[in-house]
């Protein structure tokens, strides 16, 4: 099979644990990628905060298309089964971390194009952004 | 007030062992500062100022002046990772040339190996209260595929081949045939390196330092004290410290912190990158040591691998001899942080202490650069830069 088995995804805390960063995990469960923007640049930040580390100012939640650019990856060969780990370059410009999946890790390329899906994390954890081939 | 000459590297010693499953850590940082204070001709009761960082037990510099018995009036536990001793030697630098300090211990000590610990290959996870752990653990950030990532990007960018990031290997084994404390003491090849096993991809199993148990520890002194002891003069005429991150987004990692950090070091010493004859550089994997070099201006930007291909930085054979101990890659990786072993190294190459079989002529000038946490998220860079007088 060229496809990797989906590993477990681990989760530490819940999706209530840091109050501040609950707009994203409200998303998440709603099927959404939501991110701060910091409102006077209006620069989308990664990973969510509810301040502007542009600005140390306010910060407006948003929803983001979820489509992006495989900006660098690497394949984890030594985990069983191996993953894929990856910034992806969002359409609207902050770079995310994320896991590439559905997709023979051979065929993983910088620059293509992706879209999100979320995945149900372990325990009592969230779903949370993946992304596959657009 | 400028730092450059405040302080002298008058203590350089690093534990032999690469294994101490019979030792505590904090029996290892003792064994490192005593060491440190014989190579000097000091004893623990000139110490007056402790530094230590994050591998430490306890609460840092508490635990340990309690344990090593010191009485000390400054103390500072800067945790930067790998680069910690670096940074260590800078503010003991600032505390002696205010004042505040006449005699400095840093010590460095861990068993990871004993420990059993999976250093790179095991994402660690930590408290959902740093800030990052929930949007970073479920996607397994371990240690070797973040610097893993920096490699496919310069790859991506620059035409780097594995090939050329092998040859870092190379030279480091080189020098590693000569050290008998060596965890890594075969010479290997290109062929040895890119045919390894894959971890991390593009990183191969001999692109990654070694893991090991041991320590090291450094006395820095003001000018007056050193020039009253028996050994050569390592005077630190170049400090500087940067942090570099995913800022808020804008993730860049086709470079390292030290693009930051050097630039200040340089300036304060008053030299160039041509002028290094012995280079003491971070090397946690291969393309570590290739982003630093850049960085620091040993080479321009994406030609680092051209830089390291075909033995030049093997000492005898290349320009820039590095890591002539057999660094991280092959000899010591104490505690997973390289940062003092490296400078330990550069001590030894100025004192003309170093292997006769890799010591450098006349080296009068050397850098010891360190890059502590991970690359492809947080990390601090920090260049030190020394002068035999």
């Amino acid at each position: 099979m060229a496809i990797a088995a989906q590993r477990k995804i681990p989760f530490v805390g819940t999706a209530d644990t840091n109050p501040e960063t609950k707009p994203f995990f409200d998303g998440c469960a709603a099927g959404k990628l939501v991110l701060p923007q910091c409102v006077q640049t209006k620069k989308f930040i990664w990973y969510p905060r509810a301040i502007s580390p542009f600005t140390l100012g306010p910060v407006e939640w948003k929803e983001v298309s979820g489509k992006g650019k495989i900006y660098t990856y690497s394949v984890m060969e030594r985990a069983n089964p191996p993953y894929c780990i990856a910034y992806v370059e969002l359409a609207e410009g902050p770079k995310m971390m994320t896991n590439i999946v559905d997709i023979d890790f051979k065929n993983v390329k910088i620059g293509m194009d992706v879209k999100l899906k979320f995945i149900q994390t372990e325990g009592d954890g969230p779903p949370m952004p993946f992304f596959t081939p657009a | 007030m400028s730092l450059k000459g405040a302080g002298y590297i008058v203590g350089a010693w690093e534990h032999p062992t690469r294994k101490a499953s019979d030792k505590s850590v904090t029996l290892l940082h003792a064994e490192c500062a005593k060491g440190a204070l014989d190579d000097a001709g000091l004893t623990k009761d000139d110490v007056d100022a402790y530094y230590c960082s994050g591998d430490a037990p306890g609460l840092g510099p508490m635990s340990m002046i309690d344990y090593m018995g010191l009485k000390v009036r400054h103390v500072d536990s800067t945790d930067v990772g790998g680069s910690s001793y670096q940074v260590a030697v800078g503010h003991a630098l600032e505390a002696i040339v205010t004042g505040r300090a006449n005699v400095c211990l840093i010590t460095l000590a861990g068993r990871p190996r004993s420990e059993g610990m999976a250093t790179g290959t095991a994402p660690r996870a930590g408290s959902p209260a740093q800030p990052e752990m929930q949007f970073e653990y479920p996607y397994g950030p371990a240690t070797a595929n973040m610097y893993a990532m920096c490699a496919t990007r310069h790859m991506h960018d620059y035409g780097t081949t594995s090939e050329q990031l092998a040859w870092i290997k190379v030279a480091a084994s080189h020098h590693a045939q000569h050290n008998p404390h060596a965890m890594l003491r075969d010479v290997v090849t290109v062929e040895d390196v890119v045919n390894s096993p894959m971890v991390a991809s593009p990183l191969h199993r001999l692109d990654c330092c070694v893991i090991s148990d041991g320590g090291g520890a450094l006395i820095v002194t003001k000018p007056e004290i050193a020039k009253s002891l028996k050994r050569p003069l390592v005077k630190v005429i170049g400090v500087g410290e940067a942090p570099k991150n995913q800022m808020g987004g804008q993730v860049d990692l086709t470079f390292s912190a030290a693009r930051w950090s050097g630039p200040p070091a340089w300036e304060m010493a008053g030299i160039t990158p041509k002028d290094i004859k012995y280079a003491s550089i971070y090397d946690s994997f291969t393309i570590t040591v290739l982003m630093q070099l850049e960085d620091l201006g040993f080479c321009e930007k994406g030609q680092g691998g051209k830089f390291v291909a075909d033995g030049n930085l093997i000492s005898g054979v290349g320009k820039l001899p590095f890591n002539t101990d057999g660094g991280g890659l092959c000899s010591n990786h104490p505690a997973n942080r390289g940062g003092i072993t490296k400078i330990i190294e550069a001590v030894r190459q100025l004192r003309g202490e170093a292997h006769p079989k890799v010591q450098v002529a006349n080296c009068n000038l050397a850098i010891a650069h360190g890059t502590g946490g991970s690359l492809g998220t947080r990390h601090v860079g920090s260049t030190v830069i020394l002068e035999r007088e």
